[in-house]
Order: structure tokens, then C-alpha cells, then sequence
């Protein structure tokens, strides 16, 4: 079965929000959409948004670190905001596993945005429907684009390739062996809700190296140290080998 | 999470048209036994409407809950997975059969249909009341577990939460038919207002125990499993937006400690002190006005209780949106 998803590097995220807005400018004007706004330029504007880039800092100044954290639905393998749907209107697609919304079923009874503990999934004040993140569905599964083009948007759009997507079911697959050789790791996994999204984590490339590895104590080329030399100058025999 | 009064009032209306259902055959079942002096099929009929626009306004109030409320008939297809979708079959249910033992009482159609052994005259009534009562509880059930099935929310996610629903519920029907008793000069306000002491009494212990079970309330989940960075000193600096989202409104009820303490003494007063004393001082004084009184009282407490319910729980998700740098 192939299990579509989004590995998304933290080592990597610089915090752009490009992801946030190609987002926003494909979904809305397409299958998904409209993703309305309210108040877009008044005191407290807000609105429908399937992504977001959180920014989290670790330690304490100076010793500080920055993590830059895009955040969307998981696309769960094990959804807990499916079987709670009154309707039916939440679906997970057997095919490849993307967690969606069918609109003209949702009653807006925000029911599932209670049964997701990562917050993933929020009501549309103008459609009146719940929506989140469909893993660009309509571009993914659109035959006639070329196939480089068959991405979500944000992986699309993200300058630093932070984002990669693909089956994480198939072992061979780039998401599949990112997440394997370079640590990535699902959220809340306490849960069991078993995520297809994964993170990369934050890296590091140190050697473990010692001060006295850094000074040779027995160089044997030290002058002094030299044997002396025979009279009469080096000889063949004396730098041959 | 953000108590929406539209599912307060749903919750606490129909708990109170269930046990007024309860209460009305229960007090059959007690007069069929000669335990109690029979009441005229008119009592019934008039409770049982009262049992039916309580069930009604609750379905009314939920309506306001919904984006779509033209689809709810939707609703009722899930109901192999979704607490949500079972209730929305077992409550007009419920209705169904609560109006159909009004009207049966109201046009005085008790004929014994048959007599098992000799001694227990079956009438329509009585079967109706039976599977009213069966499908009450379902929706106690129904009705509690959507909230006590969601097992990211600790505070919810327990039996108590249905013990809570079905004792607070059955309290307070108990309570209106004692007010109901009272009202109509009945001698039954005695009776009901026994057991509605008693389902509020139990009502006390189970409330207590879960407020209990949350005073020490720890997430399973830390911020450093839900964003994977395993860093002792770690702290949000931005959520993504500079204004609210749904995220910032659904899952956070912004209210003061010191605002969801009075609430809580408040609504143990209500519901449990206050109605309690009111039905003993009716029984000693013989007043027709205390038990009316009592009930006004519990059902007001009922409502602080249901919104300080919503506020117990602690959505998970909340720790992504801790701080607003």
C-alpha cells in the first residue's frame, strides 16, 4: 500500500514561510478552496491556512538555537480524526493514504479538530466545513502534469529543499531512506496515531578529538631526534626508503 | 477547550428530559407495584411533554453548533465508528418514544393488552416506557462517550465522565418531576425528591472523583515530543501568525484561575449543596415552592458545571501554541 507523506528537515528549514504561501495561493484558488480570510488587513486578521512555520528556540542566550518547525497535517496512518466523524465526510484514501475532507458532507460539527492532538484541522468561517492539509491531492494525482511537477506546493516552492515527498511504505523511496539514514522521527508518537509526515532532525558533524592528537609527541622526523648522520654525508642506502 | 454554550445547553437540556422520562416510569413501575398511589394518565401525559420540549430544546441548541446544520441528517450514517453519529440516532429515538408515551397516557390508551401471570397487567404504556428507558440510556451513553472516547484529552477520556452525564442527568429529571410533583399539589414530590437526593448524592461522588482525577493534571505530552527536539530549555517564539487562528479560539478558554475557582465552588453549590437542603427543608416545611426552587437551582448549576467540564480539558495541541513572541 503506499502511504504519500512529507519529510521535512529541520536541519535544513530556514524559517522562509515560502511553504506557507504557496500553500495558501495553490489550495485556494483550486479543488480545496476558497481558503477565506477574515479581517485580512484589520487588527486581527485570520483566516484558513493548511501550513504554518512555527519558530522555537532551545537553551539559554547566548547558548541558544533556533528551530524553524513547518507544521500541517500528518496525514496519520492510524487518523484518529477519521472514525469520529459523524458523517463520513473524513476519509483516509486507500490508495495512497492522504487523510482528506470531502466538503459537501462535512456539517462543520468540528468533532475531528477535537481528535487530532496536533491541531491540524480547523473550520472554514466561510464555508462553514472543516479543512486541512490534502497534500495538494489535485496536483499529485493530475496525470498531466510532468511528473517533477507532481508535488505539493510547498515542496514546490521551498528554496532550501527542506521538504521531500513520497511513499514512505516504499524502502527505496528518498523519503523512505532520508528517514532511515538520517534519523527522522514522527510527532507525539506516544499516541500511536503512527504519522506519515516525518522530521528530520537537527545535525551536527563532529569529531571526537583529543589536545594531545592535535600535538604529535613522537614525530620521527624531529630533527633532533635524527639518528646522526654518517660521515661523509647521506648515502643512497640512507634515503631509499 | 473553549466551552461552546451551544453543546452546554444540549448536554444539560436533554439530561434533564431524560431523567424527567426516567423519573415518570419509574413512578409507573412503583404505582403498577402499589407502592405508590396511582397518578392519572394526564400527569404522565403532561411530564412526558415537558420530557419531549427539553429533548426538543437540546436538538435546537445543537444546532447552533453545527456549519451546516441542512446536513445533519448526515449524522446518523457513522454510527459503527462515531459516539457522535450514535447519538444522533439514539436521541430522536428518545424523542419518539417519550412522545408516544405521552400520547398513549394522554388518550388513555392503558388497556392491559395481556396479563403474565395473572398479577401483571401489560399495557402499551408500558412497553413504550421500557424501550424509552433502554434508549434514555443509550443516549446517556452516547452522549458521554463522545466526550470520554477522545483519549488525547485526559480529562475527559474515563468512565467518570459517563457516570457524571448519566447520575447528573437522572438528578436533575428526578429534581424537575419533584418540582413537577410540588407544582401539581402531588403526593409523589416525597418519592421523587428521595431519589433525586440520592442520584445527586451519587452524582457528588462520581463529579468528585474526577475533579480529583484533574486537580493534578499532567500532559502525557511534553513540547519536546511534539516538535522532537529533546532540549531541556526549550520555549515557543513563534506561532506562524500574528493574529488568531481557529487553534488560538477552539482549544484555549483564556479564563482566570481564580474565575474557574469561583466556578467550581459555585457549581458544587448548585448542584449538589444547594438542591439537597432545599428538598430536606421542603420535606420538613411540607412546601410546594422549595422543590420548584431546588430544580431552578440545579439546573443553573448544571450549566456552570458543563462549561467548567469544557474547561477541565487540555487539548494536546495547545503546545504548539504556547507564546506569541
Amino acid at each position: 500500500m503506499t502511504q504519500l507523506a512529507l519529510v521535512i528537515d529541520l536541519n535544513v528549514c530556514v524559517g522562509c514561510h515560502a511553504c506557507v504561501t504557496s500553500c495558501k495561493e495553490w489550495n485556494t484558488s483550486g479543488w480545496a478552496g476558497p481558503m477565506t480570510d477574515q479581517r485580512p488587513y484589520g487588527e486581527d486578521p485570520t483566516g484558513t491556512f493548511f501550513n504554518r512555520v512555527q519558530t522555537y528556540e532551545a537553551g539559554v542566550f547566548p547558548h541558544t538555537e533556533t528551530y524553524h518547525f513547518p507544521k500541517s497535517c500528518l496525514h496519520c496512518e492510524d487518523p484518529p480524526c477519521v472514525p469520529v466523524c459523524p458523517t463520513g465526510a473524513s476519509y483516509k484514501r486507500e490508495d495512497n493514504g492522504v487523510v482528506l475532507v470531502d466538503y459537501d458532507k462535512c456539517i462543520g460539527c468540528k468533532y475531528c479538530s477535537w481528535a487530532c492532538p496536533y491541531g491540524a484541522r480547523e473550520i472554514d468561517e466561510k464555508q462553514r466545513v472543516m479543512k486541512k492539509c490534502t497534500l495538494c491531492i489535485d496536483r499529485i494525482t493530475d496525470m498531466s502534469l510532468p511528473e517533477s511537477e507532481r508535488k505539493p506546493a510547498c515542496v514546490l516552492a521551498c528554496p532550501t529543499s527542506a521538504r521531500l515527498f513520497g511513499d514512505v511504505h516504499d524502502s527505496d523511496s528518498e523519503v523512505s531512506v532520508a528517514i532511515r539514514e538520517q534519523g527522522g522521527y514522527a510527532l507525539q508518537p506516544e499516541w500511536g496515531t503512527k504519522p506519515a509526515n516525518h522530521y528530520l532532525p537537527r545535525r551536527k558533524t563532529r569529531i571526537q578529538i583529543h589536545e594531545d592528537e592535535l600535538v604529535r609527541a613522537d614525530n620521527p622526523l624531529k630533527k633532533e631526534q635524527l639518528p646522526s648522520l654518517p660521515e661523509g654525508g647521506e648515502t643512497l642506502d640512507d634515503v631509499a626508503w | 477547550m473553549h466551552p461552546a454554550f451551544s453543546v452546554i445547553f444540549l448536554t444539560t437540556l436533554i439530561g434533564v428530559g431524560q431523567g424527567l422520562f426516567l423519573a415518570l416510569f419509574t413512578g409507573q413501575l412503583y404505582a403498577l407495584a402499589n407502592l405508590l398511589p396511582a397518578q392519572t394518565d394526564l400527569f404522565y401525559a403532561q411530564g412526558s411533554m415537558i420530557a419531549l420540549m427539553l429533548l426538543i430544546g437540546g436538538l435546537v441548541a445543537s444546532v447552533f453548533h453545527l456549519g451546516r446544520p441542512e446536513r445533519a441528517w448526515r449524522a446518523a450514517t457513522q454510527w459503527r465508528t462515531s459516539w457522535l453519529s450514535r447519538e444522533v440516532i439514539v436521541l430522536p429515538a428518545a424523542m419518539l418514544f417519550t412522545a408516544v408515551y405521552g400520547l398513549l397516557h394522554y388518550f388513555g390508551w392503558t388497556q392491559p393488552l395481556f396479563v403474565i401471570s395473572q398479577t401483571l397487567p401489560v399495557d402499551a404504556t408500558l412497553i413504550v416506557g421500557a424501550l424509552g428507558t433502554l434508549a434514555t440510556f443509550l443516549l446517556f451513553l452516547c452522549t458521554a462517550m463522545i466526550y470520554a472516547s477522545l483519549r488525547f484529552i485526559k480529562a475527559w477520556h474515563s468512565p467518570l465522565t459517563v457516570a457524571n452525564f448519566l447520575f447528573l442527568g437522572i438528578a436533575s429529571g428526578f429534581m424537575l418531576a419533584a418540582a413537577l410533583s410540588a407544582y401539581n399539589s402531588s403526593s409523589l414530590v416525597v418519592f421523587y425528591g428521595t431519589w433525586a437526593v440520592v442520584a445527586t448524592l451519587l452524582g457528588a461522588i462520581t463529579r468528585g472523583a474526577s475533579l480529583y482525577r484533574n486537580s493534578d493534571f499532567r500532559c502525557k505530552i511534553s513540547m519536546q515530543s511534539a516538535i522532537g527536539v529533546h532540549h531541556a530549555k526549550l520555549h515557543q517564539k513563534a506561532q506562524g501568525f500574528m493574529g488568531g487562528a481557529f487553534n488560538t479560539r477552539e482549544f484555549f478558554h483564556g479564563k482566570s484561575d481564580a474565575l474557574l475557582q469561583m466556578l467550581r465552588y459555585g457549581f458544587l453549590l448548585m448542584v449538589f449543596i444547594l438542591p439537597v437542603l432545599l428538598i430536606l427543608l421542603a420535606y420538613l416545611l411540607e412546601s410546594s415552592r422549595l422543590p420548584i426552587a431546588a430544580f431552578l437551582i440545579q439546573y443553573a448549576g448544571l450549566v456552570i458545571e458543563r462549561y467548567y467540564f469544557f474547561t477541565e480539558a487540555k487539548h494536546p495541541q495547545n503546545l504548539y501554541y504556547q507564546s506569541m513572541a
